[in-house]
Parts: structure tokens; C-alpha cells; sequence
């Protein structure tokens, strides 16, 4: 539960940012678009969560995809800088 | 979790439905009477009966306000339309501090005079509890905005666990305990599936930028007010320029405003520092004719009338959360398309309700095995009747309090709200102290009591009842009046069926004989 709760809310805050800061549109239009979209990213990291087999599993998938995300946020901050 | 995909769905739906499904439900009738919200209101304000549209509304109501509150440093007026006839200003008093710093008055649109109304929340009440719950707004939002996010959840998850969702459509056998329940959860949730997604997906979107701030926060930082005033167009404060100046005529500026929008109409005129030189009014766009709930606005100079700035079209992402927005909010419909949002909220309702009682009924079986009825069951089954028969009787109370509550008694708003909670806490006593059945069949036949009684006492405590309004066409008071009559007759049904078919929820056994044969394995969900 935890992981699904808590742990797909930072996966989809992470995927948000970097929705927010790579879509190619204007910075307004990227959050905006980024955060419509971020109650969809939410719901299928609950359902995955819930799919897959352990909580073990879950966390890896979880923890996985953060870092993944937070490489795509410092690599998009470091051009950015 | 150790069963496959669907099974591990079935319990997300049951045990995600189950934790915010009584929030859920208040959410869902309180939001269904917002789709009417400026009716409510005018029905809980009866002195208002007479009142019309009139052009001149906005020049009346900037010449009140001169008089009532030249040295205010902001004035809001939203003008009347169609639905809520009457002008409400709103202004900011410079001597107070604390919720008293924001006075309130309803003018007449044709004259500006103040309408001495009853003072009430009115269907304002219903439309904070939405998304408050009256708690503090902070607080209340997070929790709404939890239980919004279990929702969109168990939508999708009930209909991965939904083998059959086409064929389930048609089916419907009724009188057959459980099996009528869970086919009765399926009817409704599917028959309204579309707008279910819809209306869970906006409502959180209208409050999108509070649960999900990261996307402004990976651009913007902490400097979240340029975002809004690039995305939204929302304008920032002007200075005082310290020297006194007179308001422009109000009426070229908002035949200027309409040719910017297409010919639509203003409906909230904001002054900044109204006596100042350096004075602004800001109108915003009126959206019952479009999709978008957009903040769409133009801004004159007070004392000249120069336009500033007009906020063109708004980009696609943000338009697109506009109409999204704008899907939640439904003010642009017409009449009937709105009582079809009204009647896919009320499928969403009886979804909410069949799902939590559907709980109960399923472990029926356990509780005859046990002799007793374990706590779990027992709590489950005080807060369903609380809940889904409390909630209509505590409305009609309100109601019932803004029509019998003395005129004059000070902080009558509040009173009004403390009679809908003491009548909630006592929906809550009756199915503690007497069997389940009972408590149904009693608590819904005193909400129906209560709502048939509603256009009586209306008749016998003021002028705007059914024979006055019926006769005048006056559909607003006279639609709240019928519409009380319908629900009344609904709940009695309810109440009516509920002394009769709790009788088969109590037979189990015939239940379980139908089980192997007849239960589809997808039933077992429940």
C-alpha cells in the first residue's frame, strides 16, 4: 500500500518535472500539459504497483523509474545551466 | 496479491472503493446540488423572487458602491444573468482585518438599492462542502482530492475487473440479493462510465496545481505567480498613484469587452483602488456560452477607460485544462443538458451507495455463520445508513432551517449549517440504537417526509411558493419546489423498498443456494 500510495506519488512528481521541463512546447504550456497529465501517470503507477507480483518487485520498478527520472531532470538542469 | 491481475484489481476496487466511498458519496450529492447552485441560492433568499436582468445593472451597482464604499481599495461585482438575476458586490473594507474585511450586499440590478434578503450560505454552502467538507479549506481540499484519486482508481480498476462490461449493460436481475446489488453497482457505474471518468479526472484537475505542484516547480521554482500570469493571464497588482480620481462611464467599456469576446457578456467586473488615479477595472469573460472555464479578462484604466490589456485566446494545453475545467464545472449548459449531468451525478451517487452496501450484502453469509455481527460489519453498516440515509434528511434540515429560523437571529447562516450537522449527528444515533432494517426504512422516510414537507412550509412561511411561482412561470422557485417533490416521492420509493428487500439480504441461505450455478466467477470481486 505504501508503495503504491506514497512511492507512485513521487514517481509521478518526478515524471511531472520532467514532462514539465522537456516537452517541446513553451515553459507555460509544458507545466500546464505536464500536470494534466500527471493524475493518468498516478493511476497506471497504482495499477502497476498493485499488478506486479511482491512488494519487492514494486519498489525496484518504483525505484527504478526514479532514477531513470532524476537522470532526465539533472541532465535537462546541467544544459539548462 | 497473489492471484493474477484481475483478482489483485478486484481487491484495489473493493478495499479503495470501501475507504472513501462514504466521503465520496457527501462529495457526490453535494456536488450534484452545485450543478444548481445559483438556484439554490435564490430559493433560500425568497425576497429575491421579483428580481430581473437589467442593463444598467453595472452602472447602478459602481454608483452604490461610491456611496457605500468610496475609500475600499477593491470592489467586486458580478453581475446578473439568466440563472442568478440579482447583483452581488462583494468589497474590501480598509478599517477591518480577519474574515470581516470582505463585506457583502445583493442589489436590485435595476436600481443599485441594497435587496433586504434573509442572510444565508445559500447553494454556496453545498459548493464549498464539495471540495471542503467544511473543514479547514487546506485540509478539506487534500482529503477530497485523496478520495477523488482512489476513485479515478477504482473507475479503471472495476472496469479491468469487468470481463463482461457490454453484456453486464443489459443485465439486471432484480429481487435476487446479492447478485441484484452487484448487477445494480454494474448498471449504474457503467451506464455513466464516461461521465464518471470525466467528472473524478476534471475535479481533480480543477484543483491540479495544489496536488501536483512540480510541474510549475521544475519550471518556475519558486516564482509560481509568473506562471499563472503567463499561463492564465491572471494580472498583478497595480500601484496607488496617490491622488484622487474619478471612475469613467462604465458602459462603453463594456460594449468594448464584449467586442472582444465574440459578443459575450462580462460577468465579474473587479475595481482596483476605485477612487485612486491610478484606478483599473478588470472585467472577466462570462463562459456560460463556451466549453472553456476560462479567467479570460481585459483590463481598463478607471479614470480614462483605456484598454491595458485583453487577454487573447489561451494556448492549447491551457485551453485544453480550461475545457476540462470548464466539464466540472458545467455552467455552460443549457436546462436539460444540465439535468443530464445532474441525472449521471445521481447514477454516480447510487454507484457509490450500491458499492458500499454491496460490502455488507456480500458478507451476509459470515455474519449468519458467526451468529453475531463482527465490529468491522457492524461499523460498515452504522456508517452506510448514517451516511446514504442521513445525508438526505440533514439537507432537507437545512433547507427546512433557512425557511423557519427566526429572520433576525444574528449568525443565521451559521445556524443554518449547525441544524444540517446536528441532523447528521443524529442520522448517525438511529442505526446505533435500532436494527439495521429499521434504521433504513426509518431514515429514509423521514427524508422523504422532510423533502415533501419542503414546498408546504415554503407556502406557509413567505410569498414565493408554488401558487405564486407556478403561476408567474417564476421556474427557478417553482423548479426547487417540484424538484423537492421528486425527490420526495424517490426517497419513499427508497424507503418502500428498503422495509421490503432487506427481508431477502437477511435470507442467505437462499443466496447460497444460487451461488455454484449461477454466480459468475467475476462476482466474487465484490
Amino acid at each position: 500500500m505504501a508503495a503504491a500510495i506514497l512511492g507512485g506519488y513521487a514517481l509521478t512528481a518526478l515524471a511531472t518535472m520532467a514532462l514539465a521541463m522537456n516537452l517541446p512546447m513553451s515553459r507555460a504550456e509544458a507545466s500546464m500539459a505536464a500536470t494534466l497529465l500527471s493524475f493518468p501517470i498516478y493511476t497506471c503507477a497504482m495499477i502497476w504497483v498493485f499488478a506486479t507480483r511482491t512488494a519487492k518487485r514494486a519498489w525496484l520498478g518504483i525505484g527504478a523509474s526514479a532514477v531513470v527520472l532524476m537522470a532526465l531532470i539533472g541532465l535537462q538542469r546541467l544544459v539548462a545551466a | 496479491m497473489k492471484e493474477g491481475f484481475r483478482q489483485s484489481m478486484a481487491w484495489l476496487h473493493t478495499w479503495s472503493g470501501l475507504v472513501v466511498g462514504w466521503i465520496l458519496f457527501a462529495v457526490f450529492v453535494t456536488g450534484t446540488l452545485s450543478y444548481f447552485r445559483p438556484e439554490i441560492s435564490q430559493w433560500m433568499r425568497p425576497e429575491l423572487r421579483d428580481m430581473q436582468p437589467h442593463p444598467q445593472a453595472a452602472a447602478s451597482a459602481i454608483a452604490a458602491l461610491q456611496q457605500r464604499a468610496p475609500d475600499s481599495p477593491r470592489w467586486f461585482i458580478r453581475l446578473p444573468d439568466a440563472r442568478e438575476p440579482i447583483v452581488r458586490v462583494t468589497w474590501r473594507d480598509p478599517n477591518a482585518t480577519g474574515p470581516r474585511r470582505f463585506q457583502n450586499a445583493v442589489l436590485d440590478p435595476a436600481t443599485g438599492a441594497e435587496v433586504k434578503a434573509r442572510d444565508t450560505r445559500g447553494g454556496d454552502f453545498f459548493y464549498r462542502f464539495h471540495f471542503e467538507l467544511s473543514m479547514k479549506p487546506i485540509w478539506g481540499r487534500w482529503v477530497v482530492g485523496c478520495c477523488a484519486m482512489f476513485m479515478l482508481i477504482a473507475i479503471v480498476t472495476g472496469v479491468i475487473t469487468h470481463k463482461k462490461i457490454f453484456k453486464d449493460f443489459f443485465t439486471f436481475r432484480p429481487k435476487k440479493g446479492q447478485r441484484s446489488w452487484l448487477d445494480a453497482h454494474n448498471v449504474v457505474g457503467v451506464l455513466a462510465l464516461p461521465y464518471h471518468v470525466m467528472i473524478t479526472y476534471s475535479g481533480l484537475v480543477t484543483l491540479m496545481f495544489m496536488y501536483m505542484p512540480w510541474g510549475v516547480q521544475a519550471n518556475y521554482g519558486q516564482n509560481r505567480a509568473a506562471f499563472f500570469d503567463q499561463a492564465l493571464g491572471v494580472s498583478a497588482e497595480t500601484p496607488l498613484a496617490n491622488r484622487p480620481g474619478a471612475l469613467t462611464n462604465i458602459e462603453p467599456l463594456l460594449l468594448t469587452a464584449q467586442r472582444h469576446w465574440d459578443g459575450a457578456n462580462p460577468s465579474l467586473i473587479t475595481v482596483h483602488n476605485p477612487a485612486d488615479a491610478n484606478s483599473r477595472i478588470e472585467m472577466r469573460r462570462d463562459n456560460s456560452d463556451r466549453l472553456a472555464h476560462s479567467s479570460q479578462s481585459v483590463v481598463f484604466a478607471g479614470t480614462t477607460g483605456e484598454l491595458l490589456a485583453a487577454a487573447g485566446e489561451p494556448m492549447p494545453a491551457t485551453r485544453t485544462r480550461d475545457v476540462v475545467y470548464g466539464l466540472h464545472m458545467a455552467n455552460f449548459s443549457s436546462s436539460p443538458l444540465r439535468w443530464l449531468f445532474a441525472l449521471s451525478g445521481l447514477a454516480g451517487i447510487l454507484m457509490i451507495a450500491s458499492g458500499l452496501v454491496l460490502w455488507s450484502v456480500k458478507r451476509a453469509p459470515e455474519r449468519v455463520k458467526l451468529g453475531r455481527v463482527p465490529f468491522g460489519q457492524r461499523l460498515v453498516e452504522v456508517l452506510n445508513i448514517g451516511v446514504i440515509a442521513g445525508l438526505p434528511i440533514t439537507i432537507a434540515v437545512f433547507f427546512h432551517a433557512n425557511r423557519l429560523l427566526p429572520i433576525g437571529l444574528a449568525e443565521r447562516p451559521t445556524w443554518e449549517v449547525r441544524a444540517f450537522f446536528a441532523a447528521w449527528l443524529l442520522s448517525f444515533v438511529v442505526p446505533l440504537i435500532r436494527p439495521a432494517k429499521a434504521a433504513w426504512k426509518a431514515q429514509f422516510l423521514a427524508a422523504a417526509t422532510l423533502f415533501g414537507a419542503l414546498p408546504v412550509v415554503n407556502a406557509l412561511t413567505t410569498d414565493a411558493h408554488l401558487g405564486v411561482t407556478l403561476a408567474s412561470r417564476n421556474w427557478v422557485y417553482a423548479g426547487f419546489d417540484l424538484t423537492c417533490l421528486g425527490i420526495a416521492a424517490l426517497l419513499g420509493l427508497i424507503a418502500w423498498h428498503a422495509s421490503r428487500t432487506s427481508a431477502t439480504q437477511r435470507k442467505p441461505a437462499r443466496n447460497k443456494a444460487e451461488t455454484p450455478a449461477n454466480l459468475p466467477a467475476e462476482a466474487e470481486r465484490a
